[in-house]
């Protein structure tokens, strides 16, 4: 292997010497200059930076983004700066800085990290977005003048000053001058605050929340008036969010509960083993993403059908071999599907693993819409939203337009005459029942992108997913949308003064006291159907 | 008691020496191992029976101890609190066992407390809990607060310059008695009350928007602010995916936090977190040819080259080793003597220094600040200059500052109260009391 190892190293040697002018090698200043940044105590790790940036060597920026992404190592055996390409399992994957030669794989125990740490991580953030701020396209360069929010310093101030005369986009321009403003309002700059005065930016009233407080008491004035205009402009944008936040966790109760609206509310079954449907849906998609390694997006899409299908025949198999046979005793319905909830769970923990499994988020459901400085929306969030509304307007287009949905409402509504008329009973509750746990299948992709995927997933879902069907109505499913919404905005309004803890509980205690004033919910069902 | 706890020690010495060569040979060491195999505490628990396992497989391999084999002997609590109790009674009891290695949730710990302490066993605890208690049969192998929260706490302080803080954690023990001690620490140290934020969700917790929120909120104000996050598990996962998707990074608003380690990152996409922190006494990535050395058995042992170590791990690893050289130091497994010879017994640890016993029952471990990085893994930006020994009674407690823990003769006391002059009930007497 290391014989291996020298020859390859020796060949990579050769072809480089032979490739680049004969001086390339030893002489080359990246070879010094990163070896220098290796060996600096942390007190010189700023210099050693500033000079491979001042070098103005091409592959500077290279350098810089694998420091700080903590790839760059040292052999420990020769004092080679190597990039680690792949730091996965126990031998990682390195190639050579200055050629960018790949130069195969190496134990970790022979490689030694060069140590980074958030501080430095700091100010590379702004060399980097300075660096950014050359990029031809504006919107590059835009987004680095964002970050430069609050990372300007002194060294930073000259070049950015000098970059703004060359700037022609305004955008680009606006933000390079908060940037800016932000480092003057530190200095006392009066003017600056003028500047920061409209900004929603974090940066922008932290610069003038400490003006605020400083000894400068023209400044401070200034800064406080600034600061009460923002704050106005906050408050607006403070509801919307938590509009937002309440719509998505009420779409999430949405889709959790909206499976068990059906097995529930229109079957009449109580099944406890509801969350753990929702759990296979979240198992479905890590395995797809397993057997589609690098396309999280392509195997989360394929999920949705497969992740309905899984535990729908899930359902199927309840239904068949349990169910059926515990018609009209719900207490016996309850502890045996209890007893099959805790089955499942152990199942996927004796059969997969007891931890949890990752699965990725594609790069499109990452990250959020910025709609101004101060809100921005979570694009998953916005994603299982969407997807909750689909869901209900898929279910109910089933039980409205379909036959099936037909024959359902026939069968729940009097049974014995259904079946007089020729409907199978039978296969009605068996397609109910797989209906109702496919959607819980679904639930469970969607919920694979917001929180763990484990053997847990399921319980942390079914009370309340219960909640919501019995507060919406029970057999309503527009009883569940609403429910559903309106639980979820009304805990995130109490969330914030009452803490998560106290939310959770004054939402239940609320949810008892309506039951008590409307027992059958808030659409309850009408006419003879609601009679039995 | 003691009366009756001497010549029981006698007869026990008595019959041993008899019998010494004849049985001891034959005779194997019965190891319990006390960890929740189901339930939800099987994501952290699973992984510490194997280890234990190993480790025995590994000494009987060197020929046991004092000639004898070790064995085994496994119990599936089930993540039920009052199960810990009845299995750790049928284990001393029923099952004769010599030691027990157990239990993740101070919960769990409480409820077997009155057990051990009643039926005399031995129990090592290997994870980083709240402090305040010292047991006579317990020997605490993981960090308390003063090995982790408060060096931590210091390095954001004094290293990032952090002067407002977010203290977060679910809610129960563990997370409310730390952010008491932190608050306090804190407030000595001069931070005012308006720049410590305190929040605590309930287990499982998956809806962070609100919180993250209000954490960037928090951290608008100008000066450098921290999350030290006492946030459990599971809940975990979620909490950072929110902080990404909001867009906090750790140069904006660092997390620190003391209950993620390697075993739960492997279930997060680690991409958003980079550079965020975790304070533990080891990480997987610590650079010693001892932790090598044991990662490449382990993956051996468990025949998965994806197979990750952790700080709990680490502190089995340490207890099973201490026990092993009390054994040998002491000449037999007898309870009694194996707690007199354990104090002051040095091993090896994981990070390349020695762990020792120390008379309060918990040991000496170097402190870490590790940064997470994209494989899942921690990369150390800092470390306490030597170890830190463990503070059964934290100074940062009103009830706590005067009391201390020596498990040597004359005192021989968990609760010794230095302002009366008196020893308290013993650890097992409050858990019951508790209950």
């Amino acid at each position: 292997m290391s014989i291996l190892r020298s020859l390859t190293l020796l060949l990579i040697a050769l072809a480089s010497v032979l490739a680049l002018p004969a001086h390339a090698q030893d002489d080359d200043p990246g070879k010094e200059m990163l070896a220098n940044l290796a060996e600096a105590p942390a007190s010189k790790v700023e210099e050693a930076l500033n000079v491979i940036v001042n070098s103005g060597d091409p592959r500077a920026r290279s350098w810089l983004e694998a420091y700080g992404n903590n790839r760059l190592s040292r052999v420990k055996d020769t004092g080679q700066v190597v990039v680690v390409l792949d730091n996965r399992g126990r031998d990682w994957e390195i190639a050579d800085p200055l050629t960018g030669e790949n130069l195969g794989e190496m134990s970790r125990r022979e490689l030694d990290r060069v140590a980074i740490n958030n501080a430095i991580r700091g100010q590379l953030e702004g060399i980097l977005a300075m660096l950014d701020l050359n990029a031809a396209d504006p919107e590059v360069r835009e987004a680095s003048a964002r970050d430069m929010m609050g990372k300007v310093d002194a060294t930073l101030v000259e070049p950015l000053e000098a970059r703004l005369e060359q700037e022609e986009n305004a955008d680009v321009r606006n933000r390079i001058e908060a940037a800016l403003a932000v480092y003057r309002v530190g200095e006392g700059d009066l003017e600056a605050v003028e500047v920061l005065a409209g900004s929603l930016h974090p940066g922008a009233r932290a610069a003038l929340n400490n003006a605020a407080s400083g000894d400068n008491p023209q400044l401070a004035a200034a800064a406080t008036k600034a600061l009460t205009s923002i704050e106005q402009k906050l408050k607006m944008n403070r509801a919307a969010e938590t509009l937002y936040f309440g719509l998505s966790m009420g779409s999430v109760l949405v889709l959790a509960a909206i499976g068990l609206a059906i097995t529930f509310g229109v079957m009449g079954v109580i099944n406890m083993a509801h969350g753990e449907l929702i759990m296979l849906g979240a198992y479905t998609t890590w395995g797809m993403q397993q057997m589609l390694p690098g396309q999280p997006g392509l195997a989360l899409l394929l999920s949705i059908p497969a992740g309905f299908l899984v535990a729908a025949l899930a359902g199927i198999a309840i239904e068949r071999s349990v169910i059926q046979y515990l018609k009209g005793r719900p207490l016996e319905t309850l502890l045996a599907t209890f007893g099959i909830s805790l089955i499942l769970q152990q199942l996927v923990r004796t059969v997969i693993s007891p931890q949890n499994r990752t699965v990725v988020t594609p790069e499109w459901m990452s990250g959020s819409i910025m709609v101004n400085e101060a809100l921005s929306l979570t694009l998953n969030r916005m994603y299982v939203i969407g997807f909750a509304l689909v869901v209900f307007a898929g279910l109910m287009l089933i039980m409205r337009k379909t036959r099936l949905g037909l024959e359902v409402r026939a069968v729940t509504q009097n049974r014995a005459m259904a079946r007089s008329m020729g409907i199978k009973a039978t296969r009605v509750d068996i397609l109910t029942f797989a209906l109702g746990s496919g959607v819980a299948g679904l639930a469970g992709v969607a919920l694979s992108q917001i929180t763990n995927v484990g053997p847990n997933l399921g319980q942390n879902y079914i009370i309340d997913s219960f909640m919501v069907v019995v507060f919406g109505g029970v057999g309503s499913l527009w009883g569940t949308l609403v429910a559903g919404l309106s639980l979820g905005t009304i805990n995130q309004l109490l969330e914030p003064w009452a803490g998560a803890v106290l939310a959770k509980i004054m939402v239940l205690v609320m949810i008892i006291l309506f039951i008590q004033k409307r027992p059958k919910g808030l659409f309850p069902q009408k006419g003879r159907a609601a009679e039995n | 008691m003691s009366i009756k706890k001497h010549v029981k020690l006698g007869l026990s010495a008595l019959a041993l020496s008899v019998s010494m060569h004849s049985v001891a040979a034959e005779d194997p060491i019965k190891v319990g191992i006390l960890h929740s195999l189901s339930g939800t505490m099987a994501i952290s628990e699973t992984v510490l029976k194997d280890t234990v396992e190993m480790l025995i497989e590994q000494q009987n391999e060197k020929g046991g101890v004092l000639g004898r084999e070790l064995e085994a002997v496994v119990v599936d609590p089930a993540s039920d609190w009052p199960l810990f109790a009845e299995k750790a009674r049928e284990l001393l009891a029923q099952e004769k066992v010599d030691v027990i290695f157990g239990n993740w949730t101070s919960v769990s710990r409480k409820s077997v407390l009155p057990v051990v302490e009643e039926l005399n066993g031995l129990l090592f605890y290997p994870v980083q809990y709240e402090g305040e208690e010292s047991s006579e049969n317990v020997f605490y192998t993981g960090a308390a607060p003063n090995q982790q929260a408060i060096p931590a706490v210091n390095y954001l302080k004094d290293e990032i310059g952090v002067e407002r803080w977010v203290l977060a954690g679910t809610d129960y023990v563990y997370p409310r008695t730390t952010n008491k001690i932190l608050e306090t620490y804190l407030m000595d140290q001069g931070v005012a009350k308006e720049d410590i934020m305190i929040n605590y969700t309930p287990f499982g917790h998956s809806d962070w928007q609100n919180i993250v929120s209000d954490i960037k909120r928090f951290g608008s104000a100008g000066k450098k602010t921290a999350v030290v996050s006492t946030i459990n598990g599971d809940a975990n996962v979620p909490f950072y995916r929110e902080l990404g998707n909001q867009g906090i990074s750790a140069s904006d608003i660092p997390v620190v936090a003391f209950s993620v380690g390697e075993q739960e990152l492997s279930g997060i996409d680690t991409g958003p977190l980079v550079g965020h922190l975790a304070a533990w006494n080891y990480f997987m990535s610590v650079d010693s040819d001892a932790n090598w050395d044991f990662i490449d058995q382990w993956i051996e042992y468990t025949g998965d080259e994806e197979a990750v170590t952790n700080d709990p791990m680490e502190a089995h690893y340490i207890g099973f080793n201490m026990y092993i050289e009390a054994v040998k130091k002491a000449g037999t497994t007898d309870v009694d003597e194996v707690k007199d010879a354990i104090i002051g017994v040095a091993v090896p640890n994981l990070t390349g220094g020695y762990a020792t016993m120390m008379p309060n029952h918990h040991i000496t471990k170097p402190v870490l600040i590790g940064e997470i990085q994209d494989n899942g893994q921690f990369a150390t930006v800092w470390e306490t200059p030597s170890t830190v020994a463990g503070d059964a009674w934290s100074d940062f407690l009103p009830g706590s500052r005067d009391m201390i823990a020596d498990w040597r003769k004359p005192m021989f006391c968990g609760t010794f109260n230095t302002a009366t002059g008196k020893c308290g009930a013993s650890a097992g007497e409050m858990a019951a009391e508790a209950e």
